[in-house]
């Protein structure tokens, strides 16, 4: 019901919806997905989004300044004097996290991890949703042969461990290891490998639950061209789930890229700063009790998976009616009857349940298995 | 067939009465074929991805030994191998050697691949289903706590946990248990399956099946079956946390609507216990999705187990299959992957024959 405001609401036998227009319709940034969430959600799970964005936020802003945060460059091991960094060394003034093995400056590494982080998760996300997305389209819309093999093909790769697949695409495209946008696009491009399926089989199923629509028929009956009905009505009407799914994906995205680097299949250390290489690294340091190579680099990992996944699981929970935090006890959560009559609350609630995308790796499975009030809420469509 | 269709409904799906069971039987046949057939074109698309994926980066025997042999010497063992070949004829050979149960001998240690495979996939299952324990009990028990105070601080602190336990790399986890029970506290043993005279224990039996639990009863010593638990101990909980934040995700999700469901509040205003109400009412149906999701985070435990093998050097298929990958021994890498993916899709068939048992609807 996001988009609802533009035109008229209906539910079949519900008057009351039919009188529901919004006078003046809003600014177009507060519709925005995540400006959006941030306007219906309440309490704690407020509090949840809020700290996602401030993490991620901050990690973002890390790796655009990481020249002027970090002390020294990523893969420097002598200072300007010429002078080698000591091996080891504990947490001092001059090496505030200490030193690695290698003479690198944690610290330093750190920092500029997170501009390799923040690159190769755009890099991946842009071509897994472009990829995935285009191919869930043209499948879901024309079926076929084309659809099945898709399908098989998607689930197959969909069912096989993601990180043993990114692994054989990273062999693939560099040979192993490489140079820095080299090295970063071969993680980028194994890692949307992986998750293309997740866009493909998400927009497909949408494509398919949409196309038989009314709106769609008579966009076909008025002569809309193909292209036309692609892009307009079911693009733009399958797209709702992709905010979650995406933040889900750049978290895994992270995990991957370190997967990658720890087990010695990522970016040259010389390339890039990748946290993951630099945990490979340290697991001889912590047999030793040597802590610092281990910690800062595991703790940036996990603050900023931490991060994105607040976000996509607040995204979650809100679109999801049944999840969203109940605003005062006995309030009947995502009946339209509740929801429609408040203005704050109105917007999403109409939201196709995303069927707990990070835990159900097989939405349509468990949406089988479950009653979704879908019927009684209504089917909005705005076209 | 049928019978056995029959005496395996009978525990999960114990509502189901007589006619609707005579239903099942014969249209459930017809599903598990079906179902079943699916397995093939699966397994046979990752095989083909992987062969010539890794033959895209050139032949094994060039990548193995590139440095090591004069463009001669590399030649003429290229050609005895056969790898100057067209791909699609090497292609064909490769999967007719599959049919017939051979999967080659691999490249640097050469020893048959499948011996590689039961000699360390049993390491692999150990760790495996030592983790999902952990995941399970975890899993379940935050999971129904979450549910139960729903919206209050133990739920906002279970669901917090559960996330944590997502977004820490497995790796990193095992390295932070390592620092504090092995190097800080020094109660546990920081790699390894098991101590070096255990080891030589478990040299003298006669068929020693790999599991070392197992092994170690057979061995019928306390003090080895004590050493080889200790040392799973991080491992499976490292492993076994990562999954756990998944299920407990899962859990409160499911848990939670069916909560919301009608017969859970009339079960509720007929004056039955919330303690009855969330074991007896609200449990049973959750499961369902429940299971379905589990069997499918088989894929994520095995990319977490190549990753916590490497952390601890439990040397399982993960361990080994991240060696041969580096040694680019394709043979070897091959027929790991055929059997995770083997491993991968029969799991998924299990996971949708038990949810189709417990839900009609799931029959497609």
């Amino acid at each position: 019901m996001s988009e609802s405001n533009e035109t008229t609401v209906g539910v079949p036998g519900d008057t009351r919806l039919e009188h529901l227009q919004i006078s003046k319709p809003e600014a177009r940034w507060r519709k925005l997905p995540i400006v959006r969430d941030l306007r219906i959600a309440v309490g704690w799970q407020k509090a949840m989004l809020v700290v996602g964005l401030v993490i991620t936020a901050f990690f973002v802003l890390v790796a655009i300044f990481a020249p002027l945060i970090a002390p020294y460059g990523y893969a420097q091991i002598k200072s300007a004097d010429g002078v080698a960094f000591p091996t080891q060394a504990p947490p001092s003034r001059e090496h505030i996290w200490g030193t690695t093995v290698g003479g690198f400056d944690v610290f330093s590494r750190t920092v500029w991890g997170a501009r390799t982080a923040v690159i190769a998760i755009v890099v991946a996300v842009l071509l897994s949703i472009f990829a995935g997305v285009f191919l869930g389209l043209v499948s879901g819309y024309f079926g076929g042969w084309v659809d099945r093999v898709l399908v098989v093909v998607a689930d197959a790769v969909y069912s096989f461990p993601s990180l043993l697949l990114a692994i054989l695409m990273a062999i693939m495209i560099s040979g192993g290891q490489s140079s820095l946008w080299g090295g970063i696009l071969a993680s980028g491009i194994s890692i949307t490998v992986v998750y293309i399926p997740q866009y493909f089989r998400t927009i497909r199923a949408e494509v398919i639950r949409i196309k038989d629509s009314a709106y769609v028929e008579s966009a076909k009956v008025v002569g809309a061209s193909t292209w036309r009905i692609m892009t307009k009505h079911l693009l733009k009407n399958s797209t709702r789930t992709l905010p979650v799914i995406l933040t889900l994906n750049s978290s895994e995205a992270i995990l991957t890229l370190a997967g990658l680097g720890f087990l010695g299949f990522g970016i040259e250390p010389t390339a890039a700063a990748e946290w993951g290489y630099d945990l490979n690294r340290s697991v001889a340091d912590v047999t030793a009790g040597i802590w610092w190579t281990a910690v800062f680099p595991g703790l940036a990992i996990v603050l900023i998976v931490l991060g994105i996944t607040l976000i996509g699981e607040s995204l979650n929970d809100l679109a999801d009616p049944r999840l969203r935090a109940r605003k005062s006890a006995g309030e009947v959560v995502g009946s339209i009857e509740d929801t429609s009559v408040d203005p704050t609350e109105r917007p999403n609630s109409d939201e196709p349940v995303v069927e707990e995308f990070m835990t159900s790796q097989d939405p349509q499975i468990a949406v089988v298995s479950r009653d979704v009030p879908d019927e009684s809420r209504g089917v909005i469509n705005d076209d | 067939m049928s019978s056995t269709t029959d005496a395996g409904a009978a525990p999960t799906g114990a509502k189901a009465g007589g006619a609707h069971r005579n239903r099942l039987s014969a249209g459930f046949f017809r599903f598990i074929i079906g179902r079943f057939l699916l397995i093939i074109p699966t397994v046979f698309i990752l095989v083909t991805i992987v062969f010539f994926v890794m033959r895209a980066t050139g032949d094994p025997i060039s990548a193995a030994m590139g440095g090591r042999l004069t463009p001669d010497e590399l030649q003429r063992r290229v050609h005895e191998a056969g790898y100057d070949r067209p791909l699609i004829v090497q292609y064909g050979e490769y999967l007719g050697g599959i049919l017939r149960g051979d999967l080659g001998t691999t490249l640097t240690d050469n020893q048959p691949v499948i011996s590689v495979l039961t000699r360390y996939g049993a390491a692999t299952l150990e760790l495996a289903v030592l983790a999902l324990i952990v995941a399970l009990v975890i899993g379940i028990g935050f999971g129904r706590l979450a549910a139960k105070y729903r919206d209050r601080a133990t739920d906002a602190g279970v669901r917090f946990f559960a996330i944590l336990c997502y977004a820490t790399p497995v790796f990193f986890l095992g390295l932070v248990l390592k620092l504090v029970f092995s190097v800080g506290l020094g109660i546990l043993p920081s790699s390894g399956r098991s101590s070096l005279q255990s080891e030589m224990q478990f040299s003298r039996l006669v068929s020693p099946t790999g599991l070392y639990i197992v092994d170690a009863l057979q061995l019928g010593d306390i003090r080895v079956l004590g050493d080889v638990l200790m040392h799973a101990v991080l491992p499976a909980l490292a492993l076994g946390l990562l999954t756990a934040g998944v299920f407990i995700r899962l859990v409160r999700t499911n848990v939670i609507s069916t909560y919301n469901t009608g017969y859970i509040e009339a079960a509720r205003s007929r004056g039955v216990s919330e303690k009855r109400l969330m074991s007896k009412h609200a449990w049973r149906p959750a499961l369902i999705p429940i299971i379905t999701v589990m069997g499918m985070q088989i894929a994520l435990l095995l990319a977490g187990a190549v990753l916590t093998e490497t952390t601890f050097e439990w040397k399982g298929l993960g361990f080994m299959l991240s060696n041969y990958l580096k040694a680019r021994d394709f043979v070897a890498v091959q027929g790991i992957v055929i059997l995770i993916a083997i491993i991968v899709s029969v799991v998924n068939f299990i996971v949708d024959v038990i949810s189709a048992l417990i839900d009609p609807r799931v029959r497609y």
